[in-house]
């Protein structure tokens, strides 16, 4: 276990969240799991095609398989943190026997709790997420540490036939809360509502 | 008992009805005739999971991606779905849960009591309505009902399979 080690890792949360969202089209539909994750893409932009999760730990990689195999055309992209996907690793095993080739889970890996005090998790000991998805079955799999290796691995994330699983260390630091709406009514319907069109909510 | 789980096919005639294209399960013993037959469907597609909870998830997932999941389970199951519930709860989405019930009649297993006795108020506490049947005959209308409450309202719900349905499962004694 090493405490420290993600204090110095290179990249920041907020930026890589910029990243995997700039640009993006109605055929990118994202899931965030709660906590920090939820903050990063609300500061890099709400939008109806974002379902941010205020709860539900460790929902976020089945939502995305249950969201991944309703649209197969789209590209679903769940973005989550460490904590909460080490309360979900059977659901790699879900998601590799579906074979969703749409679907793309990233964690933003700070070896933290960051909502509750930054109590290390999992992942500043031995546990290797990406090595774990690996042996679960997932065709694509990276670890990202470097702008470089977040640049090569964008296009894994964004198009290339998965499931893919992309773990990205980035540094523990204390950031300011960017909120969504919580209204989860409101954060289905308009999701719904921008993907089915307006008869999806009668 | 009900022999060849002669109810099973109306389950899956209900869910060919309410058009449901997700099915997500932990087997049991109770489901596995239903399974067969929604595995033999190419509209349907059948999800194994490694924890009953996934399962709240994914279905959550699949509403708003615009298809209907359900969801197949043993009561000891419905124990493992508790927080999860919470996702449909507060953002209204449909939840369809047929459970096969244990430690309600003839149980040889007394570690299914806990659960098995839990089931009904843990789900009730959670919010779900939740309806259970005993006669073969009027499994499937109340699957019926459940599922159109749980896409049209929406809203959550979970149908019991009472142990009668069942076989006796006796452990080789």
């Amino acid at each position: 276990m090493d405490k420290q080690r993600a204090d110095n890792y290179e990249l920041h949360r907020r930026e890589v969240a910029k990243t995997l969202l700039k640009d993006r089209t109605d055929d990118f539909l994202v899931v965030t799991g709660l906590g920090s994750p939820n903050w990063d893409a609300t500061n890099a932009g709400d939008h109806p095609l974002t379902f941010p999760l205020w709860g539900a730990m460790g929902g976020a990689a089945t939502m995305g398989l249950g969201l991944a195999t309703a649209q197969p055309t789209k590209r679903v992209m769940v973005m989550t943190g460490d904590g909460e996907m080490l309360m979900a690793m059977g659901s790699f095993a879900t998601i590799a026997a579906q074979g969703v080739e749409n679907l793309a889970i990233v964690v933003f890996d700070n070896e933290r709790y960051g909502e509750t005090g930054m109590q290390a998790t999992h992942t500043a000991g031995p546990v290797d997420m990406a090595a774990v998805a690996k042996a679960c079955g997932f065709p694509v799999t990276a670890t990202v540490k470097t702008e470089t290796e977040l640049m090569e691995a964008l296009p894994l994330i964004k198009e290339t036939k998965g499931p893919v699983f992309v773990d990205i260390k980035v540094k523990a630091e204390p950031l300011p809360f960017i909120l969504p709406t919580k209204d989860g009514v409101h954060l289905k319907n308009r999701f719904r509502e921008k993907l089915l069109g307006p008869d999806s909510l009668l | 008992m009900t022999e060849n789980y002669a109810w099973a096919p109306d389950i899956y005639d209900v869910l060919k009805d309410l058009d449901v294209r997700q099915v997500a399960y932990v087997p049991d013993a109770g489901h596995a005739r239903l399974l067969k037959m929604c595995e033999a469907d190419n509209a349907m597609r059948c999800i194994p999971l490694t924890t009953e909870e996934e399962g709240i998830s994914l279905s959550a997932g699949a509403w708003l991606g615009g298809e209907r999941a359900v969801m197949l389970l043993q009561s000891s199951g419905v124990g493992n779905c508790i927080n999860m519930i919470s996702l449909a709860n507060t953002c209204r989405f449909p939840l369809l849960m047929l459970v096969t019930m244990r430690a309600q009649w003839r149980e040889f297993n007394p570690w299914q009591k806990p659960m098995g006795e839990g089931t009904r108020p843990a789900l009730e506490a959670m919010g779900v309505k939740v309806t259970q049947v005993d006669d073969p005959d009027q499994v499937g209308e109340t699957v019926r009902s459940a599922g159109e409450q749980a896409y049209g309202w929406p809203d959550m719900a979970a149908v019991l399979l009472h142990q009668k349905l069942m076989p006796v499962k006796t452990f080789g004694k």
